[in-house]
C-alpha cells in the first residue's frame, strides 16, 4: 500500500534547519531508498510564501498564506509504498520533526482498473 | 447466548429446543475463531462478520428440521465461507476478486480455534483478531466497540446500550472502525519484538476499560452493563490462555477476577458499601481463589506491571477475614512500587490512605494534603472524600464536613452520591 507521510513542523521554531538535522533527514530518506518503499517526497517552502485559492460563484479569490493559521503547518511530504499501517508508522516515527510537530499517515487511494 | 441469534428461543417461548441449544453453544464458544479464520483469508472484517451472522441464522433455520449436523462449527465455518465466496463473485471490485475467491475457494475455513503459523510467528486467529481492534490508529471508544462486536460477539445494540448511546451512534462508530482497518492497511497480525509490549498494553487497557464500565454501572443500568464484567472476564481469560508467558495479562485477570468477587456485596439498598463496611461472606470465595493463584503465577513470572501489582493489593484485601486483619503494611509496601512504576496522582491517593490505615493518619493526611496543592485532584470525587474519611478519623469534623461537601459537589454517580449525601447528614451540630 502507498501512504502519504505529511510531516508539520513548528515554522517558527524550526527556522533554518542546521546540517545535523538536514544529515538526518538526508539518512532516512536514504534508508526509504535503499528498502526500496520511496516513491517520492518533497519540501515546500514556508507559510509565509503559500498562496490560498478559492473560486466563488466562478470568480477566482486569492489570499495570501496557508488556508489555516495553525500552530504546526504542513512543510513536506514523502510516499512510501509499505505492506500495511505499522510498516508506514514505524518510517513516519524516525522522520527527525517527529520529535517536534505531528506526522499525518494517510493512505493513498488506488482507483480499480476494471 | 448473546447477539442476533438469541431469537433462538423456540416458538413456544420456553426452553430453547437442542438445536437452538447447539446454535447458542457453538455461537458462544466458536464464533470468535470461525470470524477470525474468515477474517484471515478475506482480510475484510465487515464482510467475515456479515456471512458468519448468516450461517448463524441459517443453522438456526435448518438445524430444527434437518436435524443438527455431526461437526456443528464446521457447518457454520463452512456455510460462512461459501456465503462469502458469493457475495465476492457479485462484487463490483473486480481488482482483487481474483485472489480472494482463489484464497476462499481453496482454504477450509477451520471451525475450531487453531494455531497458524504466519509472519508473525504461531498464533490463533482469535488473537490476531483482538490486537487489530486494539490497534492504535483507533480511537479507543472504536478498540472498544470492535473487541466486544468482534471478538466478543455482542450485537451492535447490546454494545450501544452498555455504553449508553443510541443504536445508529454505535453503528456508526463500528462501520467507520471497519472502513479504517480496511482502508488505511491496518494489519491482521500480532505484533513482534519491541512492539509487542506498548500493543499488548493497550490490549489490555481496553479490556479493563470495558470491565470498569461494567462494573461502575449504577442501579438502575445493572442489568445491561454487568454484562461487561463477564465479557471482559471472559477475553481476559482468551488472552491468558494464548499468551501464557505475559504476566501483566494474567494479573489483569486476576484484578478483574478479585473486584469481580465483590460485586454482591458492595451495593447494598441502592447504596455503595465501603469495603470495609462490606459483608465478606457475600464475596466469592471461588473467584478470590483463582483471583489469588493467578497473581502468584504472574509474579513467579519475574516481570512485575502495574496490574500485577494491582491484582496483589486486591488479594491483601480479598484474603482478609476482617477489616481490621488486613495487610496495610505490605499494600503500602505494593503501593510504594506501584507509584514508581506510574507516578500518577491517583496512585500516590491511595498510598496515603494504605499510610494512614496502616496506622500514622496524620502522615497519610499530610500526603493527601500535599497532593491536592496543584490541583489536579480538585475534580475528583474520590480525593476529597478519602480526605473527609481520614479527618473525620481524627475528630476534625468540621473540615470533614466541608470536604464531603466539596466531594459531593463533583461527583456525578447517583449511587455514590447517595452515600456521600448519609455521610454528611450524620454530621450534627459542627463541633471543632
Amino acid at each position: 500500500m502507498q501512504y502519504m507521510l505529511l510531516i508539520y513542523d513548528n515554522e517558527s521554531a524550526a527556522g533554518e534547519p542546521s546540517d545535523a538535522e538536514m544529515a538526518k533527514w538526508h539518512e532516512v530518506t536514504q534508508a526509504m531508498q535503499e528498502a526500496g518503499v520511496l516513491r517520492g517526497g518533497e519540501a515546500l517552502h514556508p507559510t509565509t510564501t503559500a498562496t490560498t485559492v478559492r473560486v466563488q460563484n466562478g470568480e477566482t479569490m486569492t489570499t495570501d498564506g496557508p488556508f489555516a493559521e495553525t500552530r504546526e503547518q504542513l512543510g513536506g511530504y514523502y510516499i512510501v509504498d509499505v505492506p500495511d499501517l505499522d510498516a508506514a508508522i514505524e518510517w513516519a516515527a524516525r522522520l527527525p520533526s517527529a520529535g517536534r510537530g505531528p506526522v499525518e499517515v494517510r493512505p493513498v487511494m488506488v482507483f480499480d482498473q476494471g | 447466548m448473546r447477539g442476533e441469534a438469541s431469537q433462538s428461543r423456540s416458538a413456544a417461548g420456553g426452553t430453547p429446543s437442542v438445536p437452538a441449544r447447539v446454535v447458542e453453544r457453538v455461537y458462544r464458544e466458536e464464533r470468535a475463531a470461525i470470524v477470525a479464520g474468515l477474517i484471515r483469508l478475506c482480510g475484510d472484517f465487515s464482510l467475515a462478520e456479515d456471512v458468519v451472522q448468516d450461517a448463524f441464522s441459517k443453522a438456526l433455520e435448518r438445524w430444527p428440521k434437518d436435524g443438527v449436523p455431526p461437526n456443528p462449527a464446521g457447518w457454520v465455518a463452512t456455510s460462512a465461507r461459501r456465503r462469502a465466496i458469493d457475495l465476492v463473485r457479485r462484487a463490483d471490485r473486480f481488482r482483487e476478486k481474483a485472489a480472494l475467491l482463489r484464497r476462499l475457494g481453496e482454504a477450509e475455513v477451520e471451525a475450531s480455534p487453531v494455531v497458524l503459523p504466519g509472519e508473525d510467528g504461531p498464533h490463533d486467529d482469535r488473537l490476531r483478531v483482538l490486537f487489530t481492534c486494539c490497534h492504535p490508529g483507533l480511537s479507543m471508544e472504536a478498540q472498544v466497540a470492535l473487541t466486544l462486536r468482534v471478538v466478543g460477539g455482542l450485537s451492535t445494540r447490546e454494545i450501544a446500550r452498555a455504553f449508553l448511546v443510541a443504536d445508529t451512534t454505535m453503528g456508526q462508530r463500528l462501520v467507520r472502525a471497519k472502513a479504517k482497518i480496511r482502508d488505511a492497511g491496518i494489519p491482521f497480525r500480532v505484533p513482534a519484538g519491541p512492539a509487542l509490549e506498548p500493543r499488548l498494553g493497550t490490549v489490555l487497557s481496553v479490556l479493563y476499560l470495558i470491565f470498569n464500565e461494567g462494573y461502575a454501572a449504577t442501579e438502575s443500568e445493572e442489568l445491561v452493563r454487568s454484562d461487561l464484567c463477564t465479557e471482559a472476564v471472559r477475553l481476559a481469560r482468551l488472552v491468558v490462555e494464548l499468551m501464557p508467558r505475559e504476566p501483566e495479562a494474567r494479573g489483569l485477570l486476576a484484578l478483574m477476577l478479585l473486584h469481580d468477587s465483590r460485586r454482591e456485596a458492595r451495593v447494598a439498598y441502592g447504596e455503595v458499601v465501603l469495603l470495609e463496611d462490606q459483608d465478606r461472606s457475600r464475596w466469592d470465595h471461588a473467584m478470590i481463589d483463582e483471583g489469588a493463584a493467578l497473581v502468584e503465577e504472574a509474579l513467579r513470572q519475574g516481570r512485575v506491571g502495574p496490574y500485577q501489582i494491582q491484582a496483589a493489593i486486591a488479594a491483601l484485601h480479598a484474603r482478609a477475614p476482617a477489616p481490621g486483619a488486613t495487610d496495610w503494611p505490605q499494600i503500602v509496601a505494593l503501593y510504594t512500587v506501584l507509584e514508581r512504576i506510574c507516578p500518577t496522582p491517583i496512585v500516590r491517593l491511595n498510598r496515603a490512605v494504605a499510610i494512614a490505615m496502616a496506622g500514622d493518619i496524620p502522615g497519610g493526611l499530610e500526603m493527601m494534603d500535599a497532593l491536592g496543592e496543584d490541583g489536579s485532584l480538585d475534580r475528583y470525587h474520590l480525593f476529597h472524600s478519602a480526605r473527609a474519611d481520614l479527618l473525620r478519623r481524627l475528630g476534625r469534623t468540621r473540615a470533614s464536613g466541608e470536604a464531603y461537601e466539596r466531594a459531593l459537589a463533583v461527583c456525578s454517580h447517583p449511587v455514590e452520591r447517595r452515600f456521600l449525601k448519609r455521610r454528611l447528614s450524620e454530621f450534627g451540630e459542627p463541633s471543632e
